[in-house]
């Protein structure tokens, strides 16, 4: 269903040109209208199930993610607790990836919920993406303490995120927020970008 | 800022977590049976010791996972974290605390 | 005029560079790598400001951030108070003044950036002096990630005052070549002008950068001036080095009497001599390297006057040989001078043979000894220990993961300081998993170690003269003096942290970094104890003064606290909508139009609600999608009616009970099917909703089939809302049955809403108004297509959007109560008047048993009423106590209870108030009065529903 496509907005939708001003200090670009779905699920049996439905197993471990390309085209899936996953693919894929996943879940217990417009996403890459992060995030982003895939949940400055790590080698990583912080989010990433543009500019 | 071991995503900065006061307190099979001072003890009252006090914390700003940690009060140092449904730990003196 | 006591060479200072500023209305020069007070020193000014209490002058002491005294001002190019004149670096076009104590802060907001930044490490070096230096390059040879904060603007720690060299090469040379190597070492960051001020647990340290300070008026405005650097460490290794302790005898407060070692910095690190003729007053033989230095550059160096028995043989020599006299078992019993000392009187010690004298001289420089830098190490709990040989407080059991090296722990030669900082390098790599750290051979100094041991000496002994004032000052900075202390201990405190707030020694900006420990021999020697039983008082961060603006970081303005929007925000903000905070959330306030105040925008607001069509941002309220086989049961626990009873379709009330059985939460449950719920909370208490589920399923239930995931901002909600409600959804669901008969209220449908494209939605006739209404919600991406839907269909029925006070007329109109609002934690459902809402049926629900308390049975429980005032134009304030009393009488007044809310209502024609009332019930139809200012105003208790209450309106 993409009828709806011309009527509908993302919570960055009006920062998209005050983020391309951050480049090439960073290269933050908003992923909207991603497929989220929020999967609860400890029954291994399910777990991978819904892994085989997906083409793409489920993380085994806390903290990571997994991505790789099934049925559905291009799908990650975080870790974000023991029995809580969240599973990302392309936008408008939303019924089709929930039926799925619902049908490779049954019998075992568990949910999964449509969580799509929940979060938005913000890819982040360039010289200084890690820098950025580290003005307001805690964790240990390193590459030998944060390999490519690792993802956590955390606070970057005053708000939730969920942070991937998308190519530890580059230094490229996904943010995910919940829309109402995600104006939040983009303000204060400009301003922990103003002294790395000065210094490239 | 002290860093708090989650049993599930590892050490994290304390202002990810929530406090949940004193681990173990079941609420009660059936309240309707309780006298109003065996209800009020449940309600109201909590230990308070100097030392080692196992108490709930949850990862709010993380996982979200409610978990059992063991706490000396004097020292703030965690001395072991636990997952819900794993067995209560030995309190013995495991800890000289530092003054 | 020209810097007449600037040496003509020497000094780590750039003599290209000629920087003008401007100290207490005079005009002067100095150089880049100058610090003001240096500047001042080759200018001739020792003075700085005055005492506080007794404003005596008082002048630089010290050459780092120890000084207790020389507080300046600083007025260009940013007014900003109370830095020492030692640690501000100096630029071109400075304008300070001295302080006598206190400063003044800027009328204007700092224009510059601060930040904060985070880097974890497997061991943090704090110091690049010689013992840090090498501490840090042992461990980043053993491929450790190092970093290494140092305070001062180059590497190379106490070297930088003195002439050593090392292996035969001028010690800078060395620094400059670790320094290199640290630096070219991936993984090794090397942090210059920082200081750790704060260690905190877990290897937390926090260290302020001052990034742009030294720039002045040529700093970048782009760049934060000062960084706060949150330092994970596996490991920490305290290289901090020492402070020079000075010796308390009367008049010793004098400009010109300066600490040995600083004169030394001055003039080797500066090329600064600080007088012209000076006497050295010492207990130990550190300073005789001073006196020889400052003779050899030029100063007359009139007197070595040293209180031990016997002068250091070789040292005395090397005086003799330069003509400086030394005079061993004497004391400095006073001084004379105005602004600046002009004489020193020198005795005999005690049971030494001698006679007194005076010597004239314009600088007097003193040592009492070193005290280990262990403000750090006693933060991060290590143990302290007294050395009696040192006279001084020194590590004396490290805590986990700290090391300390170098003069830091109490260490005076050489050697011994690279050794230690060698093994402590060593020893963290390997503790934090780093591999064995390959050798960093050490350097040997030509400079001789200390031979004789010093003399441990808190004061000069002597009594000032009867009716004298005591002039022997303890704490420059506090104006304290021997006799302050001597008071404390006779009135009978023992413990320094108790003399420490008695006299007010150490709470200065310097907290006590020279008088802290003298302060505890005083203590020691006037109690009769030893100086071992006396724990020094509590080092607390942070170790130097850090500004609120350093600490606040970006989080100022829009950045300081996040405000949380929701989809349709770009639209409230271009109708001109007034925004009211609730939590974190900006909510639209009210709408006026051009012209309209509040008052007017709420009343027309509500007359709309009322008689034709208006909608809302219901977006915040809280949403939780709750699933599982046991959902009903699990929301019968919490809700204090029954939510299982409720049919797929239909949608249900509920209050929420904490334990104790007081209200926490109120909100819609929606049965969506058997095994699915979605549950609303109200705005401020989304999270603590869903927390509150999560703890009982996680920690008592586990067992239960049930799952709760947050969806609020998966969904915009628009509450639409009159009598022309139901034909503007109409036009915008063609496939809806919006009647009463097939659509009944607390029921909801899905149907797609053609928006130009189609739209699913999920439409629920919920009122919170009492009128005819339907909450449609859509997902957060068609939230603002969908209103501006609604707004063009409903143009022709003059729908009006509005904001917070008119939901909250129109609800306290119907007599409903906000959680939070009309609540505090103390009110229980059937305060409420809610007590339909309390099933007598479930055996048990959070809260139940609590209702069944003596406490919550209470006759006189402060009950839900309505207000209304006699008057029909006056509007209470909220938050306004009640009282039964027509004239107030002699506090205390008996309060009946509080104002909840107070609105002006379009459709009573009149204003209205809703209160908690003790036996409020019992009370409707009595008068009663509340406080409004210094009038009692009358109200008539009435019933809490004001309008409708048949509730004949939520049909249409």
């Amino acid at each position: 269903m993409t009828a709806d496509i011309g009527i509908r907005t993302s919570p960055l939708a009006a920062w998209t040109d005050r983020l391309a001003a951050l480049e090439p200090a960073l290269t933050a670009v908003e992923r909207p209208f991603l497929t989220q779905l929020t999967v609860r699920v400890s029954d291994p049996v399910a777990v991978a199930g819904m892994g085989g439905a997906l083409g793409v197993a489920f993380p085994a471990h806390p903290c990571t993610s997994t991505r790789g390309r099934g049925p559905f085209g291009d799908v990650e899936v975080l870790w974000l607790g023991p029995d809580e996953f969240l599973v990302v693919a392309a936008p408008d894929s939303s019924v089709p990836v929930e039926d799925a996943l619902r049908t490779a879940l049954r019998p075992a217990r568990g949910v999964v919920v449509d969580t799509s417009a929940q979060r938005t996403t913000v890819a982040l890459s360039g010289p200084h993406a890690r820098d950025v992060l580290a003005h307001g995030c805690a964790v240990d982003l390193h590459p030998s303490v944060a390999p490519t895939g690792t993802c956590v949940q955390t606070l970057l400055a005053r708000t939730g995120i969920i942070l991937r790590v998308a190519d530890a080698g580059s230094g490229a990583f996904t943010v995910l927020v919940r829309s109402s912080f995600a104006e939040y989010l983009a303000a204060w990433l400009s301003d922990a970008c103003v002294e790395y543009r000065a210094a490239l500019s | 800022m002290q860093l708090i071991p989650c049993p599930w995503c590892g050490p994290r900065e304390e202002t990810e977590f929530h406090y949940g006061g004193q681990a173990h307190v079941a609420y009660p099979e059936d309240p309707s049976a309780l006298t109003d001072q065996e209800w009020a003890q449940y309600v109201f009252f909590r230990d308070n010791p100097s030392g080692p006090f196992a108490e709930r914390w949850s990862h709010s700003a993380g996982c979200r996972r409610w978990f059992n940690a063991v706490r000396d009060t004097r020292t703030h140092d965690l001395l072991s974290v636990h997952r819900i449904g794993e067995p209560v730990p030995d309190l013995g003196e495991k800890d000289e605390v530092v003054s | 005029m020209s810097a007449t006591f600037r040496l003509p060479t020497g000094g780590l200072i750039d003599r290209e560079t000629t920087l003008r500023f401007t100290f207490d209305g005079r005009p002067m020069t100095g150089h880049r790598g100058d610090t003001l007070a240096s500047a001042l020193l080759a200018n001739g000014v020792h003075g700085t400001g005055t005492g506080i209490r007794y404003g005596r002058p008082r002048g630089i002491v010290a050459a780092g951030s120890e000084d207790p005294t020389s507080l300046v001002q600083i007025e260009q190019p940013f007014p900003e108070p109370m830095l020492t004149a030692t640690t501000v670096e100096l630029y071109d076009g400075l304008v300070a003044r001295g302080l006598s104590g206190q400063g003044r802060l800027a009328s204007e907001p700092d224009p510059a950036r601060y930040d904060a930044k985070h880097v974890h490490c497997d061991v943090l070096v704090v110091g690049a002096g010689p013992a840090g230096l090498v501490a840090a390059l042992t461990a980043a040879r053993g491929g450790a990630r190092v970093v290494v904060v140092d305070e001062q603007t180059r590497a190379g720690g106490a070297l930088l005052g003195t002439r050593e060299y090392l292996d035969e090469r001028p010690s800078a040379e060395w620094v400059a070549g670790i320094v290199a190597e640290l630096r070219n070492t991936p993984g090794v960051l090397v942090l210059e002008r920082t200081t750790a001020f704060g260690v905190y647990q877990d290897g937390f340290v926090l260290a302020l950068q001052r990034r742009t300070d030294h720039l002045g008026f040529d700093a970048p405005a782009d760049t934060a001036r000062q960084r706060v650097w949150r330092i994970r460490a596996k490991q920490t290794v305290l290289a901090t080095g020492a402070h020079e302790r000075p010796v308390v005898f009367a008049d010793n407060d004098r400009p010109g009497i300066m600490l040995a070692g600083s004169a030394r910095t001055y003039l080797h690190r500066y090329g600064v001599l600080p007088g012209t003729r000076a006497v050295v007053f010492t207990t130990n033989d550190s300073a005789y390297t001073a006196a020889i230095d400052l003779a050899r550059a030029g100063m007359d160096v009139a007197m070595v006057v040293d209180a031990r028995p016997v002068a250091p043989g070789v040292l005395a020599a090397r005086c003799h040989a330069r003509d400086i006299e030394v005079r061993a078992g004497h004391a400095v019993t006073g001084t004379g001078g105005g602004d600046r000392v002009t004489d020193v009187r020198i005795a005999p010690m005690p049971g030494t043979d001698g006679t007194a004298d005076t010597v004239d001289c314009d600088t007097l420089l003193v040592s009492g000894g070193w005290n280990p830098v262990v403000h750090l190490f006693s933060q991060a709990r290590g143990r302290l220990r007294y050395d009696s040989g040192l006279g001084a407080f020194v590590p004396g059991g490290e805590p986990p993961a700290v090391g300390v090296a170098g003069s830091a722990t109490g260490a005076l030669d050489f050697a011994s300081c690279v050794r230690q900082g060698r093994d402590a390098g060593r020893a963290a790599a390997l503790a934090a998993g780093a591999a064995p750290a390959g050798e960093v051979v050490l350097p040997v100094s030509d400079t001789r170690t200390d031979a004789q041991p010093g003399l441990v000496l808190w004061r000069v002994p002597g009594e000032p003269a009867e009716g004298a004032p005591d002039t022997r000052f303890v704490d420059l900075q506090r104006d304290a003096t021997v006799s302050d202390v001597l008071r404390a201990t006779g009135a009978g405190l023992r413990s320094l942290e108790h003399v420490k707030r008695y006299t007010t020694i150490g709470t200065a900006h310097d907290q006590g970094k020279t008088s802290g420990t003298i302060t505890a021999g005083l203590v020691a020697e006037a109690l009769g104890t030893e100086l071992s039983e006396q724990r020094p008082t509590t080092f607390r961060p942070p170790y130097t003064p850090v500004s609120f603006a350093a600490l606040a970081g970006r989080d100022r303005g829009g950045l300081h606290d996040p405000a949380r929007v929701t989809a349709l925000h770009p639209w409230h903000v271009a109708h001109g909508a007034l925004f009211e905070d609730v939590g974190q959330w900006k909510r639209p306030w009210y709408f006026p139009l051009p012209g309209e105040d509040m008052d007017a925008a709420v009343l027309r607001e509500c007359r709309a609600a009322r008689e034709g069509v208006a909608l809302m941002d219901g977006s915040t309220l809280g949403k939780i999608d709750l699933r599982g086989r046991d959902a009903g049961s699990f929301l019968d626990m919490l809700y204090t009616n029954k939510m299982s009873a409720l049919k797929v379709g239909g949608i249900r009330y509920g209050v929420m009970c904490g334990v104790d059985g007081m209200v926490i939460d109120d909100g819609t449950v929606i049965r969506l099917a058997e095994d699915r719920f979605l549950v609303t909370t109200t705005t401020g208490n989304a999270a603590m909703v869903l927390d509150w589920m999560e703890e009982w399923l996680q920690t008592e239930w586990p067992h239960l089939d049930v799952y709760a995931t947050s969806v609020t901002e998966h969904w915009a909600t628009i509450p639409l809302v009159g009598p022309r409600s139901r034909d503007v959804l109409a036009g915008l669901a063609p496939g809806l049955d919006a009647g009463n008969e097939a659509f009944g209220f607390m029921e909801w449908r899905d149907t797609v809403l053609d928006v130009g494209a189609g739209v699913p939605a999920r439409v629920c006739r919920i009122s919170f108004s009492g009128e005819l209404a339907y909450e449609i919600n859509v997902t957060a991406w068609h939230g603002l297509a969908v209103w501006e839907a609604l707004m063009a269909v409903g143009e022709r029925y003059g729908i009006t959007p509005y904001g917070t006070e008119t939901m909250h007329v129109l609800r306290a109109e119907k007599g409903y109560p906000i959680i939070g609002q009309e609540t505090d934690a103390t009110v229980t459902p059937q305060d409420l008047g809610m007590s339909w809402a309390v099933s007598k049926k479930k055996a048990d629900f959070i809260g139940k048993r609590s209702f069944a308390r003596a406490e919550n049975n209470r006759p006189d429980r402060k009950q839900l009423v309505g207000l209304l005032p006699v008057d029909p134009d006056l509007r209470l304030p909220e938050g306004a106590q009640v009282v039964d009393t027509d004239r107030l009488p002699q506090p205390p007044v008996r309060m009946l209870g509080h104002v909840t809310s107070s609105y002006r209502s379009a459709a009573l024609g009149r204003t209205f108030a809703l209160a908690v009332v003790r036996s409020g019930r019992e009370r409707v139809g009595e008068t009663l009065h509340v406080p409004v200012g210094d009038d009692l105003v009358p109200v008539t208790v009435t019933e809490s529903v004001f309008y409708d209450k048949e509730g004949a309106r939520r049909d249409g």
